[in-house]
């Protein structure tokens, strides 16, 4: 018998219909993986089991947990369900904590709540079970104190503790939402890990909310792939894998296998030279009389890149990359090192090097002003420029950097709410390239993207740097994405490089253990042939 | 938290120091006579001599900044040159006055405000919610002059449960707290209805965080989540709003101590103001320089006690 059982739920919000006839079951110990892209109404189909819509949803059909209709429930019953039956775990383990309560304090809180009703649970008893609890997802209090609070604890360490809430109370579902979304590769695979362990452990369903089709393919026992609120494919991981039926399903999985075609190029003299450049910040002093220590950010950092190459830096965060980025663009200052473009000395404040390089960074939502139009937001880099053009030659600039980026020209007097993500992305790409710089630094640039629209704009990338002889730093925690659209690969740990080399080298028989544990880390996606995972091919 | 304490009383010195010798250079070294200033355009000679003489005016610069500072701290603050009486004597029964007022008037705003804040941000958007905000926008628009006549006309001229004005002395209590009711009623109106805007608003702002849908995720009704998540994240800027309010209503009830002619630390300021008694204008200034810098000090240890970010950040 199912624990979960959904049947025909169909859910709009105002005038948008966001699922339709949806239906799918969870067993007890099953692990099932609701996939799709963003949009496609996963995190709504979490949300209607859990009962915590957003006012003015309008559901229909049946969800049925342990037999019991969670859709007729009143909204009392409902919150005895969750915690108690239901356990939820979200994306963002940086804001899914409240600031000003221990992490002790909230993974018990709901001990506290049933005191009233269940004399059973002694202050010496929720004691216990917190403890062992918080053992139980890898915070043994003795090292991970339950009086810490949220902001004393890493990413991966304020995840677990979402976990131990969720299933303080021994759920019979759990639901996670992207858990791992917003996690370093080696911290996903602990936590991918440990999620696996408590089904196993407690024979609790869990439905797994991703768009990592990797992720998938390493932890469901089944899948059900989702597109604008229909379930158009589900079945066991490995069926479907294997048999990819419906061509939505087809489509999702060769974008996440996608690599761009990459043109062979002939590398030139040396554009940016980095040379034992260091940077340190000063850290708080322990005590007053303490010394004021610094920590290292960058340490002894040397590379060229050379005209028309397309270097690639991973890392996993706190690795240093950021700084790294923030210096060669001249944004911050090194504590000791050079750093040059085209031989003159990048500085804080000096636009005119500036003028050789721009940057495309991760958020297509957050990085444009919403008041400007996009021409204006795509000719601002001309301020950069002694002579720039005006009038119709700045139209002309416009329109022909929107055709390069595969937009409209017309696209030009839109404001840019009118996007999709990816034609954000497209439109900080025209941005960039409009001064025709020799560099551009891709900062994360595809992180945000569903897989389709990440699989499009590596192409437009690849497409550009053979009709722009593009040179480009791509910045990335991704290892499959630097492994389609660069020619070579530094790994930076910890403000080091710490091995780098060709890419396919680098990636494909890594020398030094910091590389090899990160790719050991990342999830594989199946072999296409098979559904299942051929251990001759490299991990990535 | 000891830390955090000491970082922040350290800034409290600090502020102390800077604003007794700015208060000291606008009054005292800017250019023009004090003495010829406050005697006005007729002043004999002699009389402007001797007044220099008694202000210190003659002594130089850097010693009477010492004898002023260590004279506040001995609570020697000089004379009036109106009354002829201590300074000190004069504040201190004003303050007895202008402190009761103020603290009554914060605990009534805040009395209001908090049930009125959070019962219209537990029902954002319906009659309930809306109802509240009318009320407040009702509070901030009215003047306070205007509320205190109202007070007076219903609960002293007709219902005669209060008396319409004046201050018995705190010996005896119950007529000087009875004295105080109004006052404090109409100067509390207004500050509630800013407060209960400002707690209602950042109730909004934290009932939209994602650690609140992990309170419900684990079974909190909205209620519960409300209070035990919502309630202690959004207190800083009402906290903040509570600390301007303070020093706001210690020397800015100048208007309502009119109307209930009150002895207050407003009315002092205006009348030494127009007798041009800087000696009095200068020690009241000092005084609430003071209170603004201990009051902000307070606020400052609340938000320690509330956020335990700020106290690991010091």
């Amino acid at each position: 018998m199912s624990l979960l059982e959904i049947r025909n739920l169909s859910l709009s919000l105002g005038p948008t219909r966001i699922l339709r006839d949806l239906s799918l079951d969870i067993a007890p110990g099953e692990i099932l993986a609701l996939t799709g892209e963003s949009g496609s109404g996963k995190s709504m189909t979490a949300l209607a089991t859990m009962g915590l819509l957003p006012p003015g949803a309008r559901t229909s059909g049946r969800i049925r947990l342990n037999g019991t209709d969670l859709l007729s429930l009143s909204e009392a019953r409902m919150c005895d369900q969750r915690g108690n039956t239901l356990g939820m775990v979200f994306q963002e383990p940086m804001t899914a904590l409240n600031p000003v309560q221990t992490i002790g304090q909230q993974v018990a809180e709901t001990l506290h709540l049933t005191r009233r009703s269940d004399p059973s649970m002694t202050p010496a008893r929720v004691q216990a079970l917190l403890h062992e609890t918080l053992a139980r997802v890898g915070l043994p209090p003795d090292r991970v104190p339950p009086t810490r609070y949220p902001h004393e604890l890493s990413g991966g360490q304020r995840q677990r503790v979402v976990i131990a809430m969720a299933i303080i109370r021994r759920p019979a579902l759990l639901i996670a939402d992207e858990p791992t979304t917003a996690l370093d590769v080696t911290t996903q695979a602990q936590i991918l890990d440990l999620l696996r362990r408590l089904v196993q452990d407690n024979a609790m369903g869990l439905m797994m909310i991703t768009h990592d089709l990797a992720v998938v393919g390493q932890m469901a026992d089944r899948i059900a792939v989702l597109r604008a609120g229909e379930i158009v494919e589900q079945g066991p991981t490995h069926d479907v894998f294997a048999q990819r039926r419906h061509p939505y399903t087809r489509a999702l999985f060769d974008a996440s296998r996608h690599r761009a075609d990459l043109h062979p190029v002939a590398l030139q003299s040396p554009l940016l030279q980095v040379r034992n450049v260091s940077r340190d910040y000063p850290v708080k002093r322990s005590g007053l009389f303490q010394r004021r220590r610094s920590f290292p950010a960058l340490s002894d950092i040397s590379f060229d890149l050379r005209r028309g190459e397309r270097l690639g830096l991973v890392g996993e965060s706190g690795s240093g990359k950021s700084t790294l980025t923030r210096a060669i663009l001249g944004l911050d200052p090194v504590s000791s090192g050079t750093i040059t473009l085209a031989g003159t000395a990048v500085r804080t404040n000096t636009p005119s090097t500036r003028r050789h390089m721009q940057a495309v960074f991760q958020d297509p939502y957050s990085s444009f002003n919403p008041r400007h139009r996009v021409s204006r937001l795509i000719s601002e880099p001309f301020h950069l420029l002694d002579n720039a053009p005006t009038g119709a030659a700045r139209d002309a600039a416009v329109a022909e950097v929107l055709s390069a980026v595969n937009l409209s020209p017309s696209d030009a007097d839109k404001y840019i709410h009118a996007f999709s993500g990816g034609q954000r992305q497209r439109i900080a790409i025209a941005r960039a390239l409009i001064i025709r710089p020799d560099l551009i630094l891709f900062d994360e640039a595809v992180s945000a993207l569903d897989v389709r629209v990440r699989a499009q704009i590596l192409d437009l990338i690849a497409d550009l740097s053979r009709r722009y002889n593009l040179s480009y730093l791509f910045i990335s925690h991704d290892l499959s994405v630097v492994r389609g659209i660069t020619d070579r690969v530094m790994v930076m740990q910890a403000g080091k490089i710490v091995e780098q080399g060709p890419t396919e080298q680098v990636l494909g028989a890594p020398r030094h253990p910091y590389t090899q544990s990160l790719i050991a880390a990342a999830p594989r996606l199946p072999d296409p042939a098979t559904g299942g995972f051929d251990a001759a091919r490299p991990a990535v | 938290m000891l830390r955090y304490f000491l970082s922040r009383l350290t800034s409290l010195a600090i502020s102390l120091l800077v604003a007794s010798v700015v208060i000291f250079l606008v009054v005292e070294v800017a250019p023009g006579d004090p003495a010829s200033y406050m005697l006005g355009l007729n002043a004999q000679p002699d009389t402007l001599a001797a007044l220099r003489t008694e202000l210190g005016l003659d002594v130089p610069k850097p010693e009477r900044y010492v004898d002023w500072v260590t004279g506040m701290l001995s609570g020697d603050f000089g004379m009036s040159y109106t009354y002829r009486t201590p300074v000190a004597q004069m504040v201190a029964d004003r303050l007895w006055v202008s402190l009761p007022l103020a603290l009554l008037a914060l605990s009534l705003a805040v009395l209001i405000a908090f049930p009125a804040g959070l019962f219209a941000a537990s029902r954002r958007g319906r009659p309930g919610d809306i109802g509240v905000m009318a009320a407040t926008q009702l509070g901030i628009a009215l003047p306070n002059f205007w509320f205190a006549m109202l007070l007076v006309m219903v609960f002293a001229i007709s219902l005669r449960w209060f008396g319409a004005g004046g201050f018995p002395g705190w010996a005896e209590p119950v007529a000087a707290l009875r004295a105080l009711t109004l006052p404090a009623v109409a100067l509390a109106l207004p500050q509630a209805a800013i407060l209960t805007r400002v707690l209602r608003s950042a109730l909004l702002d934290t009932l939209d965080e994602d650690y609140i849908r992990t309170a419900r995720a684990k079974g909190l009704s909205r209620r519960q989540a409300l209070w035990r998540h919502a309630l202690r994240n959004a207190l800083i800027p009402v906290l903040t709003i509570i600390g301007l309010q303070f020093s706001f209503l210690l020397a800015g009830a100048i208007i309502i101590e009119q109307v209930f002619f009150l002895p207050g630390l407003g009315r002092l300021i205006f009348q030494s103001i127009s007798q041009r008694d800087l000696i009095v204008v200068e020690s009241v200034v000092m005084l609430l320089v003071f209170a603004v810098i201990l009051v902000n000090f307070l606020v400052d240890l609340a938000y320690g006690a509330v956020d335990p970010r700020l106290r690991s950040r010091a």
